[in-house]
Formats: structure tokens, sequence, C-alpha cells
């Protein structure tokens, strides 16, 4: 029986390590921005450290298993044998260390990597700021800064940091974009923060990533990341757009649909995502930079609630 | 008059529900018919339904886990095959209405209905056993536990015929599983289901809690006790601490989908991340409550057949305990993305890693067990050996989704899947049938066919391997589960490996239908026969008595001196099983049909809340109280076993005893 197991055993290694190498195409191992290069270097980190005990245990059970068979007499046999303190100072010493080491990569990558901190970027770039709000089976991008707002793709210049906030109009979602790194949660009356930078251009997969109910499948999106210089003509083009966002048009976008196209917003009505949010709170909204709850404005409050 | 329930409920316009119907009739009525025509109705009800004895209990449980495997992997198999088919375009067979019933069905029903029951079926055939004791300290709870589950069960398979799942994953998180966004009875047949299994559970918590602390044979100090009654004895523990939270989770649920309260809507003030932090709060522990188990066995079969003890008891038994503990304060790392702070994450992301310390040292014990030993391979060590290398690969995958920042690319990816599937394929359902394969002449008499057994192993094991890596390759390609179609040209040849692995695996079920037939059809050949009760030559009481063991379980009780009483006493040349002795008339429970009752009638309750026939759920509940009262009421619920009925069975037993050490 052992005879299978160990050419069986060193082909799978082998698959693996092939598998591994090919791992460049992979999209969380091949990230676009900062923040998934350092995740993908963590996930790489942690599992060398957790293969310098996980391939000796594998080896040693095979060989223990080999080594020890009955029908090796020549192999010792202590058949009273069950303690050693030795043995057993080094078998938790050993798994301490390795979970010791990674306790504290923990630490620091959960500050260095936390979501809601501002990402550093070169001098004189300012971040953009890109308000996400989850719908049944949609994403919408409210572009604060510009007025403009899209559904299912969104753009960001190169080497510039996107500031998003993130919420929900309908169940929970959580807004994924793999090779740019972190997923955050969307939440109906809540707003996440997320901070995501891409290095290099790209055309890049965006994804809810928590189950949200029958048209969950087909809720994707496009993150367009691109030069300075195109990123304005994109702008530009959204706001060339004949349709507008605002408290009358909004139910119908919010209504539920599937595979929903990419649309344009040339105008979208400054608050929308404030009453989003509020609509879920009495009408109260936190704001982000103070942490104070704030009432937002009634009239935008008593469109959306026509919706309901 | 009907509630909710109207012929239109009834699905005969989907051909697979129709197919799965007309198969689970046909079933149905050939099981009815056989029963019928050789006359055992009367016999399975007075020895087995109605029966409080703790092993006839535990086969039960362990035939309805099995039924639920079939179930839960048929679920499986076509979700894999909706994975491969639905590409580029292609819808596959399988719209989303009925695949998010598949998946969240098949989380609830392996876990529920699958593991629990396995487990519970388990502990109880063992337990008692192995810890000298004639049965469990409550007899009538016991098989009430049985029927709650067993009809939780029923519940969730009726809703494929009658209505719908829920279609909002095996957790139901709302604000999805709310009225609002899951108007239909899906939701509800969960809940009920789950409620009431949580019952039978929580009560086999308590049971089997108070069976060892109050049941031991004298002499078996808390350390003298063997490894699985230590494991189990942890899994009662954190049963009666995570199921009332479990209890609480789908009550409030339940209030806000039957009396529009608003505990985890999105407006009223509602929390939907509460939700999440109850249920996981339940949901964590539960993992090491089925995992636990399966390490005690591993345990006892690896000393076994290394034909030495167990190296480290001690080490095991505080490796079991730390476990226990640390899986109370872990849940948050199953929601590190809905933005806490870097210091709550960090500190539930380490707690986490550090419950890889003991399980790691679990590891190195049973590889220092193997160590100067005389290992035989027997079927259940391929288990325990497959096992070893599996749950080291998910061990780390685990680990690496402990750490916060990794899991926030990682998170609800196939990656997930892969990982827990990889430690409770690997660990929990590998030491399960491990288990089964070792204890199973215990409770019949004959042992399972060992060839078969080794096929089936190698199928499950090559099969797991096939099925999963691949989506560890998908989830780091970015993929998340319970999709339903998706069109990425790189997820596709992975999706159509993992399918060939569900085939793989599917031969291994066959292959362990084949074991069970072949063993049953060569029961009565020589050497499959077990009348010492110690085919394994192994190491704790329950191989003191014969196999299937007496309804009294031991003649005499037996008396503790160290670890791993028996094989003390076969060192010291004791040989307890001889006959003789000074015989005492043995008190024992009666058979009852209230547990049967209770379950049927609660049945009906949730049948009649699940569609609103409020008529009819009174009539449950009512029935419910009714059966507790008269059941309370009952004094006549013991007896005495004659000493010259024990002296019968023990010179029976001898008799065999002694031909069978004749012959060797």
């Amino acid at each position: 029986m052992k005879k299978k197991i160990l050419p069986r055993l060193t082909k799978l290694m082998s698959l693996s390590s092939a598998a591994l190498l090919a791992g460049c195409t992979w999209d969380t191992l091949d990230p676009k921005g900062v923040v998934g290069a350092q995740e993908k270097s963590l996930i790489l980190t942690s599992t060398y450290a957790m293969l310098l005990v996980v391939i000796p245990v594998c080896i040693l059970t095979l060989l223990f298993a080999w080594q020890y068979r009955q029908s090796n007499t020549s192999a010792e046999y202590l058949p009273k044998w069950s303690h050693s303190n030795k043995i057993e100072v080094i078998i938790w010493a050993i798994p301490s260390l390795i979970i010791l080491f990674l306790a504290v990569l923990t630490y620091q990558t959960c500050h260095s990597l936390d979501p809601y901190k501002p990402l550093e970027a070169e001098a004189n770039v300012k971040p953009i700021h890109v308000d996400v709000v989850a719908l049944d089976w949609k994403w919408l991008f409210i572009y604060p800064d510009e007025g403009i707002a899209t559904v299912n793709q969104m753009a960001m210049p190169v080497n510039t940091p996107v500031d998003f906030r993130i919420t929900s109009d309908s169940v929970m979602n959580s807004f994924f974009i793999p090779q740019l790194g972190t997923m955050i949660y969307a939440m109906a009356g809540m707003q996440t923060q997320l901070h995501l930078i891409a290095n290099e251009a790209g055309d890049f997969q965006g994804e809810s990533s928590n189950f949200s109910g029958k048209g969950f499948s087909d809720m994707r999106f496009r993150a367009l990341a691109m030069p300075a210089d195109q990123y304005s003509a994109w702008v530009e083009k959204v706001k060339a757009s004949s349709e507008q966002l605002d408290s009358a048009s909004y139910p119908k976008l919010a209504a539920p649909s599937e595979a929903n196209p990419v649309e344009y917003f040339s105008h979208v009505d400054a608050g929308l995502f404030d009453a989003i949010v509020a609509k879920y709170n009495d009408g109260m909204v936190m704001d982000k930079s103070t942490g104070k709850m704030l009432h937002v404005q009634q009239s935008a409050m008593s469109d959306m609630n026509m919706k309901e | 008059m009907f509630g909710k329930l109207t012929l239109s409920a009834i699905p005969y316009d989907v051909p697979i529900l129709v197919g799965t119907f007309i198969g689970a009739a046909i079933a149905g009525l050939a099981v009815v018919g056989l029963i019928t025509y050789y006359g055992k109705w009367g016999y399975l009800w007075r020895e087995w339904l109605t029966s409080v004895d703790h092993k006839r209990i535990g086969v039960m449980y362990i035939v309805v886990a099995l039924v639920a495997l079939f179930r839960g992997f048929a679920d499986a198999i076509m979700m894999r095959s909706q994975l491969a088919l639905a590409y580029a375009g292609n819808p596959g067979y399988l719209p989303p209405h009925h695949y998010d019933q598949i998946f969240s069905a098949h989380g609830t029903i392996m876990i529920f209905f699958m593991a629990m029951a396995f487990m519970q079926g388990l502990m109880n055939i063992v337990v008692p056993l192995q810890i000298g004791a004639r049965d469990v300290a409550f007899p009538f709870v016991n098989t009430l536990s049985f029927w709650m589950t067993t009809i939780s069960f029923l519940l969730v398979n009726i809703s494929l015929f009658i209505g719908e799942f829920s279609q909002c994953g095996w957790l139901a998180y709302p604000p999805l599983s709310e009225q609002q966004f899951s108007p239909g009875v899906g939701v509800d047949y969960y809940i009920w289901a789950v409620q009431l299994s949580g019952v039978g559970t929580l009560l086999t918590g308590v049971n089997f809690f108070a069976t060892i602390v109050k049941m031991r044979a004298p002499g078996m100090t808390y350390m003298r006790m063997p490894v699985f009654t230590w494991t189990i004895f942890c899994t009662t523990v954190l049963i009666m601490v995570a199921f009332p939270i479990l209890t609480v989770a789908m009550g409030l649920l339940g209030l806000d989908r039957y009396l529009g309260m608003h505990f985890f809507t999105n407006d009223g003030g509602g929390n939907q991340m509460l939700y999440l932090s109850v249920i996981w709060g339940w949901g964590h522990p539960e993992v090491y409550i089925l995992v636990l188990p399966a390490f005690g066995a591993f345990s006892e079969i690896t000393q076994t057949f290394s034909r030495k003890p167990l190296f480290g008891y001690k080490t095991m038994v505080y490796a079991t305990a730390s476990i226990m503990v640390l899986s109370l304060v872990v849940w948050v790392h199953h929601f590190f993305t809905m933005g806490a702070g870097p210091n709550v994450n960090a500190f539930f992301g380490i707690m986490t890693m550090i419950i890889a310390v003991p399980t790691g040292v679990k590891i190195f014990n049973w590889l220092f067990t193997m160590y100067k030993g005389r290992i035989e391979f027997h079927a259940t060590m391929y288990w325990v050996i497959g096992f070893m290398i599996t749950f080291s690969i998910g061990g780390m995958t685990g680990v690496m989704l402990a750490i916060p920042a990794s899991d926030f690319v990682l998170h609800n990816s196939l990656f997930v899947i892969a990982h827990f599937h990889n430690v409770i394929i690997g660990g929990v359902y590998f030491g399960y049938v491990a288990a089964m394969n070792f204890w199973f002449p215990k409770s019949f008499g004959f042992k399972l066919n060992e060839a078969w057994g080794k096929r089936a192993f190698w199928c499950w094991f090559i099969g797991f391997y096939v099925a999963f890596m691949p989506l560890y390759v998908v989830g780091f390609e970015g993929m998340t589960r319970r999709m339903n179609h998706y069109d990425n040209p790189e997820w596709h040849p992975w999706l159509l490996i993992a399918e060939a692995g569900a085939v793989l695996i599917a031969c291994g079920i066959v292959c362990q239908l084949t074991q069970l037939y072949v063993s049953i059809r060569d029961r009565n050949l020589a050497e499959n026969r077990d009348l010492t009760g110690d085919p394994w030559n192994a190491r704790t009481l329950e191989w003191s008595t014969s196999s299937p063991p007496p309804f009294y379980n031991f003649a005499i009780l037996p008396e503790v001196h160290e670890l791993d009483a028996f094989a003390h006493d076969k060192e010291a040349g004791i040989d307890t099983r001889r006959a003789g002795g000074d015989y005492q008339p043995i008190h024992m429970p009666k058979n009852t049909a209230c547990g049967f009752l209770i379950g049927a009638f609660s049945f009906v309750l949730g049948f009649g809340a699940i569609w609103y026939i409020w008529w009819l759920a009174a009539v449950g509940l009512i029935g419910v109280i009714a059966t507790v009262i008269a059941r309370s009421a009952d004094n006549d619920v013991d007896y005495y076993v004659p000493v010259s009925e024990v002296a019968r069975i023990e010179q029976e037993h001898t008799h065999n005893l002694m031909a069978a050490q004749a012959a060797e």
C-alpha cells in the first residue's frame, strides 16, 4: 500500500508547485496595486512559514507509517513507550514559535493594511472620492467631486489613491476588485470605508463577494485604471450622457434588475449617498470626519421614502 | 384553512424534483413493502423506534446520517455539474431559484443532519460502554433527542416536494433572509428545521455531560478517561454553551419574520451584523463540536493499531480542553471584512491562529504514537494517515484565513470553500468513517469488509484532492462562492477538474455502500464474526464486553485502576469476560413511545407554522405538551433484570468466547 502512496504524493507535490509557479496569472496573486501587492506577499510569507512544519509532518507521517509497519520486524518496537518530556517540549515549541511569528505579522498587517487607513501617494496627487451603493443586483458609483454617477463601471487614474465610501440600499454585499486587494462589506444603513490604488493601467474585474440573491452572479462591474488624461476624458464622456440621477429617477434604478448594462449619469443629486444611508437611520447619517450623527435634508428623505 | 399552502406549492413543473419524488417514493414504498412482507413492523417499533437503549439509538442516528450524506452529496454533485456547465453564456441546467436552494440545503444537511447526527450516533454507541456504564443518564431524553433530529431532517426533505427551501445560504444571513427579501416559506423551513434539531442536540449535550460526570465506572478518575470520552466531554460542554446561542439567533430571526420585529432588518433599528455575530458565536464552536470527537476516534484507532498506548495522553487532554476554550473566542474571524478596527481584527485573528498550536500538538502526538509501534494497516488506519496529511494542509489554509489582511482578499471566495471542506472532509468525515469501521463490530458482532473499506478510502482521498485543490486555485483567481454561472475562461478548466473529483467521491460512497452490503452478506463467515468482543486487541472498556453487548452492557460494572483499563487487565492476565461472579438484579429503563410522539407532534407544529396553518401548529404544540405531561406522570418507567436472565446471557457469551479462544 505504501508503494502506492509515495509516487502519488510526489506527483501531487510537483503538481502543486507547478501550480504555484503558474500563479502569476491568478488574480489575487497578480496584484496591480500596492494594497494587493502587500496582501500577496503576506499570503506567501505566512504560507512559507507554515510549510516549515506542514511538509515535515506530512513526510514524517508517511515515514513513520512505513518504518513501523507490522511486517518490518527489524524496526524497534516499544510497546509501553508513551511519554517523553523532550519530545513534548519540542512539539509545543515548534508550533508556538511559528504562531508567535505569524501573530506579530498579523498585528502589523492589521494596522498597515487597515482598509480605513488613507493611502500614501506621491506629492501633488490628490485622492479621488467614490461613493459606492450596492443595489439589487448592480453597483452604483457616485463621483461626488465630479457630480457624476455610473452603474457597473468605474474608472480611476493610476497611482492615485481612491477613497471609497460603501453602503447598500438592499441586502448585504461585499465590494471586491480582486486585483487591487481588500474587500469590504456593503450594508444598508451603514457606511464602510476602503482605500485602494491602482499602480498599473488595466481593466479589472469587480464583483460582489457576498451572496445577495438570485441576480448575484451577474452583479459584476469593470474597474478601469487609466492615465490621468484618459481619466479626464472618461469623466467628460460620462458628463455627456443624457441621463441624470435624481430623487425621481433613482427609485427606477434601485428597483431589482439582473445583468444590468453599464449606465452613465451626467448629473447626480448631491447628498444622494447620505440620503440612502440615512433612510435606514431615521434620517441620520454619520459624518465621516467628525463621527457625529447629522440630519440629512428632509426633502431628499421624503423623496427617497417614496420608493418603499 | 391551509394557510399559505396551495396546490401551486407542489413543484410538479420542475422535472428534477418530480424525478426525485418518484425515486424517493419508489424507495420508500420498497422499504415499507419489505418491512410489511417480513412482518417486521412490531419488531421495528418495539426494539428500535421506541428503544431507549443508547446502542440502538446510536445506530439509528448513523442510519439517518448516511441518508443525509446521500441527500447532501446529491446536492453537491448537482452544484459541481452546474458550475462545470454554466460557463460563457450557457445558463447551465439549474436556474438560480433552484441552485440557491441546493447550496443552502447542502450546507444545512451536511452540518446538522449528516455530521451532527453521525457524531451523536458515535457518542451514543461508544461513550457509555467506554466509561463502563449501563446506559446514559437520561435514557428517555436520549430517544427524544434522536427524534427531534430525525423529524427536522424530514422537514428539510419535505421542502423538496412541498414549497421550497431557503435560498439564503446555510446560515441564512439577514437582511436577505428577512420577509422583505425572502417572502416564501423557504427560510421558515430552515428556521424550524434548525430550531427543532437544535433542541435535540442541546438535550444530547446535557445528557452526555451528565453521563460522563456521574456514571463513570468505579475508579475511572478524569485522568483515566479514554481520550474519545474526553473529546466527547469537551464537545458536550461546547454544545451546552453554543446551541442556546443558535436557538436565540433562530428565535430572533423568526420573530422578525413572523411578528414583523426588527432585530436584523435594514430599517426600524435592526442590525444585520448582530445576527452574524450571534450565529457565528454558535457557528465557530460548532466546527469544534464536530471535529473534537473525530480527534478522539483517531486517537483510539492510532493507539490500537500501532499496538502501543497513545503518546502524551495528558498533552492530548490539555490540548483538547484548550481548543474547547479557545473555540469560543474566535467567531469574529468569519466577518473580518465588515470594517472593524485593526485591533479587533488582530485580536480575533491571533486567537484563531493560537488554536493551531494545540491542534498541531495533537498531530505530533499521533505521529509519536505510531513511532516505534507495530502498525497494522487496517482499513481504519488508512483514514488516519489520510487525515493527518489532509488536515495539516487544511489547518495551514485555515491559518491563512485567520490573518485578517489575507482574509481581505480570500474571504467568501472558493478558497474558503476549499479550506473548510479540507478540514471537514479530511478531519470530520474521515474521522467518523474510521470510527464507524472501528466500532462497527462492537455494534453488530461482525466486521466490515476491509477490501471495500480501502477502496472507499482511496476514492474519497484522491477524490477529495481532485475536487477541492482546484477550488483553492479559483479562489485565488477571485471566484466567489455561491455563483450560479460565470464567464471567466480561467476558472472553467479548474471547475471541470473539480467535477471529476466529485465523481470520484461518488465512487467512494458507492464503495461504502458496497462495503456495507458485502459485510452484511458475509456476516456469518468465521473470519468476520466477532465472538470475543475484542476484535482489534484494543485498550478500552467497550471491548471488554461482548459484541454486540447485552442490553445492560456490563453484567458486573468494571473497576478501573489505570488508564486503558482493559489493556491493563489483559496484560495482568485478568479476564473479566468469563461468566461467573456475583450477579445482582440490574436496574434498566423501559422503552417508551414518548420520544417518538413528541418528535411527531413537533413535526406537526413545525409544518403548521411554516405554512401559517395555525390550527395545525396548535395541534402539534398541544400534542407535545400533553405527551410531556403524560410522560411526567408515568411512574412505570423502569424495571429490574432478574439474576437468572443475566446469568443466562452471560453463559451464552462465555460459551462463544471460549469457543473463539480455543479456535485461536
